[in-house]
């Protein structure tokens, strides 16, 4: 059968929040103007009812499908989005915007702050997984969607989806929250704190003013090759790696000679290219302060009419199944028609970025079922 | 997908349940039985299921099934959530049938209980005859395959009703593919009931 795909995609922008109405975070603090980088795929029906936002996790951005002119990489969630594949373009109106806070598109730290022509860096406010929300519904709005069909991510994209049901409930038909969490865990918090103080350690990092001079790559690179260790799990790195040796014999160096090595090393290297430290640390915190627990995904007596698809990866130590069936949990408590199911996978977190078929399956029977018991209404 | 025939036990199943009822199915299996009772009966369905692949059968229904096992999967469904919680041909295969059995008839209404009948009377003849462990089609494994871990008669499980203060609402023998009405404990295959917990009288 021959493949088709989305083909050339490219990155819009959409800006709000213009002084004086500035987006008020839930740090209290503004924000404004906003800029929202986002790409669509798909056509959006004339009801307006077949939208799907597809939201990113930590080192996204908004490039999930296709290819951008002249360049060969294909989006990060490209085998599922697509004419005929889980969130079929055919049939759907797909959605992806990068978070503010980021560094690929919207408002983050990098950005240029209109007030004193410089980057924000450490003046840039700190944000939450509720900021990011509230950006892309103002990015919903801008595309005259009333309700969207669902919101589905993996990792930090699940908070976004889960966040959406609790901020936003009357705006989302079902939500698909994968390889995610209610709360962020100390374990979890702790890794990130790890990470930060990596970049923090690094004197390029300069208090955060290092935008002139270049980036703290080092303590940048060392965050990323310690996230890419929780995204693994023992048996996915002993089938990748095993102790594979780069070269014949050890050399009794501190240079990479285990494979393992080289790959965290060249990991870590590639991140630096792409993305800004000052990001990874406002997102990082993002991360840390996510809690819907203790009622606040649904507070008590309000009927909630969303569809719930909720996955998890069993080799999935970074946000391990327990975290989602605690989701399940809570939703049964609130009477939510809620889907479960937990993929047996060897490839840790990562899962979500590799286990297409399974998710293809879950995904676009659940969507599916959800678009027909909808179709019509507005 | 599902022209072939529905079993008998979930023909019988569906004649039971009244329309738009709720419904959990504990150990859906690929939610056969659930989607004949949203076909005819309409009933808002939720299943539990153990094994993934199922799952994926189940989603690809439109059925929302949680993947997990039946003794952990009730703790937060509050009190009669549903008006049926159905145990089909699954409460053979569960470690505490008393604790699965009490959590059923906490968030049901009614309990709708399917199971094999081990005192059928080919059952008897090849214990008794050949000296083996019995495998028909109601009990299809070996000793060494088999997921059941209890093995009960249909007098077996109204004794158990009896001293646990459990009403019977209905009984429903089944032979290969037609009811049984004679001496069910010895002709019956399979025996399907429903039951339920009277209310406790008031204390004082």
């Amino acid at each position: 059968m021959e493949e088709r795909g989305i083909g050339v995609v490219e990155t819009r922008h959409v800006t709000f929040a213009e002084p004086p109405n500035e987006l008020t975070l839930e740090s209290g603090q503004k924000l404004g103007p906003v800029t929202v980088a986002y790409e669509t795929y798909g056509r959006l029906d004339e009801k307006k009812s077949n939208a799907v936002l597809v939201t990113h996790a930590l080192s996204g951005d908004a490039h999930a499908a296709g290819v951008h002119f002249g360049e060969k990489k294909p989006g990060w969630w490209e085998p599922l989005i697509g004419p005929g594949k889980a969130f079929d373009t055919d049939k759907y109106f797909v959605i992806c915007s990068n978070v503010i806070g980021g560094c690929r598109g919207s408002t983050g730290p990098s950005s240029i702050n209109p007030r004193t022509g410089a980057p924000y860096a450490l003046s840039f406010p700190f944000i939450t997984i509720g900021d990011m929300v509230a950006a892309q519904k103002k990015l919903i709005d801008h595309l005259g969607i009333e309700k969207l069909l669902c919101v589905a991510g993996g990792s930090m994209g699940g908070m976004q989806a889960l966040q959406w049901a609790a901020a936003y409930p009357d705006r989302v038909r079902s939500v698909i929250p994968i390889a995610t969490t209610l709360k962020h865990s100390p374990q979890q918090i702790a890794l990130s704190e790890v990470g930060r103080q990596a970049i923090l350690a690094d004197p390029a990092w300069r208090g955060g003013n290092y935008y002139a001079h270049g980036q703290p790559e080092r303590g940048l690179a060392l965050a990323r090759m310690i996230g890419h260790i929780t995204y693994m799990s023992d048996k996915s790195m002993e089938e990748k790696f095993s102790r594979k040796l780069k070269s014949e014999n050890y050399r009794f160096s501190f240079d990479p000679e285990f494979e393992v090595e080289g790959y965290l090393r060249h990991r870590g290297d590639s991140f630096v290219r792409r993305f800004d430290a000052n990001s990874y640390l406002y997102v990082t915190k993002a991360l840390d302060y996510f809690d819907l627990s203790g009622g606040d995904l649904i507070p008590e007596g309000r009927p909630c009419d969303i569809r719930f698809l909720v996955i998890s990866f069993k080799s999935d130590w970074l946000y391990p199944s327990y975290q989602s069936r605690d989701i399940v949990a809570f939703l049964r408590t609130r009477l939510v028609d809620v889907t479960y199911c937990e993929i047996n996978s060897t490839y840790g977190h990562d899962a979500f970025l590799l286990e297409f078929d399974e998710e293809t399956r879950l995904i676009a029977h659940f969507l599916d079922k959800t678009y027909d018991s909808t179709k019509g209404k507005p | 997908m599902t022209d072939k025939q529905p079993r008998l036990d979930d023909r019988i199943i569906a004649q039971i349940v009244e329309p738009g009822a709720k419904v959990l199915d504990l150990g859906c299996g690929t939610g056969d039985l659930l989607a004949l009772l949203v076909r005819e009966k309409n009933v808002k369905a939720q299943g539990i299921e153990l094994r993934e692949e199922a799952i994926y059968a189940c989603v690809e229904k439109g059925l929302s099934v949680f993947h997990g096992d039946i003794e952990s999967g009730l703790g937060e469904y509050p009190d009669k959530t549903f008006d049926y919680v159905i145990l089909n041909q699954s409460m053979q295969e569960v470690k505490d049938v008393e604790f699965v059995i009490d959590e059923a008839l906490r968030v049901g209404k009614k309990v709708v209980v399917g199971f094999p009948n081990f005192a059928f009377i080919k059952s008897r003849i090849q214990l008794f005859f050949s000296g083996h462990a019995p495998v028909f089609v109601s009990l299809p494994y070996h000793w060494y395959d088999t997921p059941n871990v209890h093995f009960l008669s249909i007098d077996d499980f109204k004794r158990f009703c009896a001293e646990k203060g459990l009403v019977i609402l209905s009984a429903h023998y089944l032979g290969g593919d037609r009811p049984v009405a004679f001496w069910p404990n010895l002709f019956a295959r399979d025996a399907v009931f429903v039951i339920t917990k009277p209310a406790p009288a008031s204390s004082r």
